[in-house]
């Protein structure tokens, strides 16, 4: 393996669901790309708030209400400058990456975009960057077109931009990092060739600012969006970026209290961006939650995060095509893939594949991954995920390997 | 380990009874398991005896895994001989007896596929009757 910055031993310390086990084994953790597992740090942060700085935000000029929203608003502030976003305002809470989608394609797609148009999103996108856009499409007269990809090494055929972007294209929307392949898009040369066809750009980072230094400043995107459980955060808490401007041009989502200036007989006055989209009291603990996660991460920093993963990715690749009848799914490349290996093996389904390492203690992912659309495209019904995060090691990879000649053992193939 | 997939399982998704298509069915029912793509297809061939409805031949294929398969020809196995209107209000719990193995709440689903395409397919056929 490659030079190393993370020390595993000392950072599994810091996660108490990793030192449990299961079925009698300890438990092997590979499915993070599904949900991470929480550090101590988040579940103090929390509790923290609930037992002395609980109550509303936005609401009390007590004590306890001003330090609730003051640390809802710091919350904000992290989060914005780990991704390198200009200002707090342009970071709007949601409850996940697919709310954040949701709320583009009703309060951005809907309001902006006239029959005709053209959303381009691409063959590999999660289940939230494709049904949105569907539903728009099906109801607005909309066309969605996709970007393809090769089947043989996963990545995005980008010479097909010469066709795809017309002057109708108005959206791009695409996944930075594959939850399926592992394929890690260069955003850059993407988002500029759609900004020169007129286009506006959201990026789904749900599998790339967990795992990776992301900057939306240096992208350039207009929107990006993530979730906050797939990145050692609480569940029900989720980003949305955007830029200042466009969140401003927006009309709001939801509406109801918190979202509002001022409300009277003729009507409402909308509150000011980030506020105008979090109708109702939001998520703020799950929030701060996601902010003390964000500090983990920033101590570790995210340039050893990603060698880290790269570095188990590479030994996974490795050590699973020395495995007769497995077949790896996506780049090869650990440069290119993130911390995802997907594979099939030789007649095993991957379900029964799945429940067989389940009871050697060796938790992973097994079907489509949300990602349907992608695996009619490969050609196949299900497949087995392997996903990495910080806490994982070499050991884990291992322990998978094992488990594998076990399960073609008790199957006999 | 091999709790689960225990010798009479693996026969049966090695060597399905009743596998593939009949000829002339009077229906034909497919479904899917959107979790996991598991799918399965059944022909039945209805007979009639003592003036009731019978399921006198049937056929599945389908892909997925091997809970699924092997559930779905059991089942027919099963069923096929057996007046239509007891097949219909097949328990659940008989397949899983069928199976005898424990299952989780995930592979549940898969090892009922099979009975949800027959049930579903029933129901449809009695429709198309009225």
């Amino acid at each position: 393996m490659t030079h190393d910055e993370l020390d595993s031993a000392r950072i599994r310390a810091d996660f108490p669901i990793l030192s449990q086990s299961l079925n009698g084994r300890p438990l092997v953790f590979l499915d993070s790309a599904a949900s991470a597992q929480k550090p101590l740090h988040v579940l103090r942060a929390m509790e923290e708030v609930y037992r002395c700085a609980y109550a509303n935000v936005h609401r009390g000029v007590y004590r306890l209400s001003e330090l609730a929203t003051e640390r809802y608003d710091q919350a904000r502030a992290k989060i914005a400058r780990f991704i390198g976003a200009p200002d707090p305002a342009c970071i709007v809470f949601t409850r996940n990456a697919t709310e954040a989608l949701n709320l583009l394609a009703y309060a951005y797609a809907r309001h902006f975009l006239k029959p005709g148009d053209e959303v381009l999103i691409t063959e590999l996108e999660h289940h939230a960057n494709f049904v949105p856009w569907q539903v728009l499409a099906r109801e607005r007269g909309i066309t969605l077109k996709f970007i393809p990809i090769s089947p043989e090494d996963g990545t995005l055929r980008l010479e097909a931009l010469d066709e795809l972007l017309t002057e109708r294209t108005c959206l791009v929307s695409f996944a930075h990092v594959s939850n399926v392949l592992g394929t890690i898009t260069d955003p850059v040369p993407l988002i500029q060739r759609a900004h020169q066809a007129g286009a506006k750009v959201i990026v789904d980072a749900s599998q790339s600012v967990p795992h990776m230094p992301v900057n939306v400043a240096k992208m350039d995107c207009d929107f990006l969006v993530f979730s906050g459980h797939k990145m050692l955060g609480p569940t029900g808490i989720g980003v949305l970026y955007g830029k200042y401007d466009l969140l401003e041009a927006m009309p709001p989502f939801l509406t109801g209290g918190d979202m509002i200036s001022a409300v009277d007989f003729d009507g409402p006055r909308w509150n000011d961006v980030p506020l105008k989209f979090e109708a109702g009291t939001p998520a703020f603990v799950e929030a701060i939650g996601l902010g003390a996660a964000v500090d983990y991460l920033s101590a570790l920093g995210m340039p050893a995060v990603r060698q880290h993963e790269q570095a188990l990715t590479a030994y996974a690749l490795e050590r699973l095509s020395e495995v007769p009848g497995v077949r790896i799914i996506g780049p090869t490349d650990p440069r290119i893939r993130g911390g995802v290996v997907t594979f099939t093996l030789d007649r095993i389904h991957p379900h029964d594949l799945a429940t067989l390492l389940d009871a050697e203690g060796v938790a992973i992912r097994a079907g489509h991954h949300c990602a349907q659309p992608l695996h009619i495209r490969l050609g196949l019904s299900a497949t087995a995920r392997a996903s990495f995060y910080i806490y994982n090691e070499a050991a884990d990879v291992d322990a998978l390997v094992e488990a594998l000649y076990k399960a073609k053992q008790a199957l006999r193939r | 380990m091999q709790d689960l997939y225990r010798e009479h399982i693996l026969d049966h998704y090695e060597n399905p009874r009743y596998h593939g298509a009949l000829a002339q069915p009077d229906f034909s029912h497919e479904e899917s398991n959107p979790l996991c793509g598991d799918r399965i297809r059944i022909d039945v061939k209805i007979g009639h005896q003592d003036g009731r409805d019978l399921i006198a031949d049937a056929a599945f294929t389908g892909e997925g895994c091997i809970i699924s398969q092997a559930a779905a020809s059991m089942l027919l196995e099963d069923v096929v001989g057996r007046p239509v209107d007891e097949v219909e209000q097949t328990d659940p719990q008989h397949v899983l007896d069928l199976l005898g193995v424990p299952l989780s709440a995930a592979r549940v689903k898969c090892a009922l596929l099979g009975l949800k395409v027959l049930k579903s397919g029933i129901k449809r056929w009695k429709l198309s009757k009225l």
